[in-house]
């Protein structure tokens, strides 16, 4: 945090604001995301949790303040260009694409050069490549048992699996999980957490927004927290956690 | 037979035209209501040369270039609207074309332009060439739909938000449906401006814009097959059937109406679901082979 030339930063968001109608909904947010680092992010209900993160990979543009990639200002970019420059967000509410099978479905997001020009899009017919790598990911996040089958088909904690592998497809440097383990059985969050766990590695950092305390707490070593709109504490889980602003905003502890 | 010929030729070039939809609205989901405007800058476009003396085969490529141009402009400043709002906009761009060209003597005004000469060959040279480009046309949908661009527009398709997120470029892919189905609608406006030989403001209107989407709609958004066989009954039917062509607005809502409440994947969605009731345990990993 220091040397900021010489840590491995992959993302700094700097002082965000992210305002509706005059309200802020995100008020200087600020955090930092290393390498092979996975950073949990908590707040009360409100708290402007996904708002920051629509805000960081380029749904909502922010009133002011500073997103960098990798080294890089993303501030002004759009959405595409940063899911390309290496961001990928996993969404709470699961949006898969039902006339497709979930093999397909990674398989697009597996397509790079194909999703931004029309041209490579129209020459390119073979999607076994694209296919292999998406069956390799479900596999991975324990899907391989359903590659064929369409999304209706599937209960919510398969598709909650798929986000993650479509995300994972775009082969992110910082992968946003916003809220995978919401509506799974504890059973299924746990194991859910457990895959989250193995996902940061070389070259990528994840940051989990999640209410689930036990599981942020049992996986995350490092917490963000978020209070109103404005960020409240950030460091070491342990330490955030016995901070008494944080026991009050999110626990809801007087004393 | 002089007259079996006609009606096939118009046959043809209503599937054209209406395969020049299914892209823009079947393929890539963006509705328009307006699709009769780029038919009637095709026929124009061609009709203006062939006059000042170019060979009708000649003209294709302007009237494609033209109608693909203000297809692109249209495109753009439609980009920010969607669904409902976007079947508004192009409405609005059927409106304008016919006020502009009302308003334009060089283009012949309210009188239109007369006397538009006949194709090399006549009407079995038409006929021909219009078999021929249809036919290019439908294989360059088929190619298109089974491309990574069919696969991406499947996914504007169905959810732009999720495509965006994915990583698409949303905009570009639009832009492109845009460019490829309005500069297909051109180039059918050309063989229809030399079909009939006499092109006037009232012959791109609103009700061809109506007309044309019910054949999509009827045929099945996105389906090949379904719109063709749509396209080829609903233009055919007018010529046979005066009291079609009488009340052909009232028609063809009724048909919209219909296929929309009742059949909303159209004739290529019932053949489909035929299929599967015949073959249930088709495996989805061949049906996109």
């Amino acid at each position: 945090m220091i040397a900021a030339k010489t840590s491995s930063l992959l993302l700094d968001v700097k002082n965000v604001t992210v305002t509706f109608g005059g309200l802020n909904a995100v008020d200087g947010a600020r955090l930092a995301l290393e390498d092979n680092q996975l950073l949990g992010f908590i707040g009360p209900n409100g708290a402007g949790k996904t708002t920051l993160m629509r805000a960081i990979i380029g749904m909502l543009t922010p009133s002011s303040g500073q997103i960098i990639l990798d080294g890089q200002d993303i501030s002004s970019r759009r959405l595409v260009d940063r899911i390309n420059l290496g961001m990928a967000l996993a969404q709470q509410i699961i949006k898969p694409l039902k006339d497709m099978t979930l093999l397909d479905n990674v398989a697009l997001a597996a397509g790079s050069g194909k999703l931004l020009s029309p041209i490579k899009a129209m020459i390119h017919r073979s999607r076994q490549h694209e296919q292999d790598i998406a069956h390799g990911l479900l596999t991975e996040v324990g899907l391989a048992d359903a590659i064929y089958k369409y999304p209706a088909e599937l209960p919510l904690g398969f598709l909650k699996r798929l986000e993650v592998a479509r995300a994972l497809a775009r082969q992110p440097k910082v992968l946003l999980l916003d809220e995978p383990l919401a509506g799974l059985s504890i059973k299924e969050a746990e194991d859910m957490a457990d895959l989250i766990m193995g996902l940061p590695c070389k070259g990528r950092g994840v940051i989990l927004i999640e209410h689930n305390l036990s599981q942020v707490r049992r996986i995350c070593k490092t917490l963000y927290v978020q209070n109103n709109g404005r960020p409240l504490a950030f460091g070491a889980t342990e330490d955030v956690l016995e901070k008494r602003e944080v026991q009050m905003a999110y626990l809801g502890k007087s004393e | 037979m002089a007259y079996e010929m006609i009606v096939l030729t118009n046959m043809l070039i209503a599937i054209l035209f209406a395969q020049s939809l299914n892209l823009i609205t079947g393929f890539c989901g963006q509705v328009s209501l307006g699709h009769a405007a780029f038919l009637g800058i095709g026929a124009y476009t061609s009709a203006m040369l062939t006059k000042a003396g170019w060979p009708l085969a000649a003209t294709f490529i302007p009237a494609m270039v033209v109608a693909g141009m203000i297809g692109v402009i249209v495109g753009a400043a439609s980009l920010r609207v969607r669904h409902d709002f976007l079947a508004i906009t192009t409405m609005g761009v059927s409106f304008l074309f016919t006020g502009i060209i009302r308003k334009q003597d060089m283009l012949g005004g309210e009188m239109g332009i007369a006397g538009i000469p006949a194709a090399y060959g006549g009407r079995v040279g038409l006929l021909l060439m219009t078999l021929c480009l249809t036919i290019l046309f439908i294989t360059i949908m088929i190619y298109v739909k089974r491309s990574w661009m069919g696969f991406v527009f499947e996914s504007i398709a169905e959810d732009e938000d999720t495509a965006g997120v994915l990583g698409i470029d949303v905009r570009r892919f639009k832009l492109f449906a845009f460019v490829l189905g309005t500069a297909g609608a051109g180039l059918a406006g050309a063989l229809y401006a030399h079909q009939v030989r006499f092109i006037g403001p009232d012959s791109f209107g609103f009700v061809e814009s109506v007309t044309v989407l019910s054949m999509v709609i009827v045929g099945g958004i996105g389906s090949i097959w379904g719109v063709t066989i749509a396209a080829a009954l609903l233009s055919v039917m007018p010529q046979f059937f005066q009291v079609i062509d009488d009340y052909k607005l009232l028609v063809y809502g009724l048909l919209l109406f219909f296929a929309m409440r009742f059949l909303p994947d159209g004739l290529g969605g019932l053949a489909k679901r035929f299929r599967q009731k015949r073959n249930p345990d088709r495996s989805p990993e061949r049906s996109q082979a």
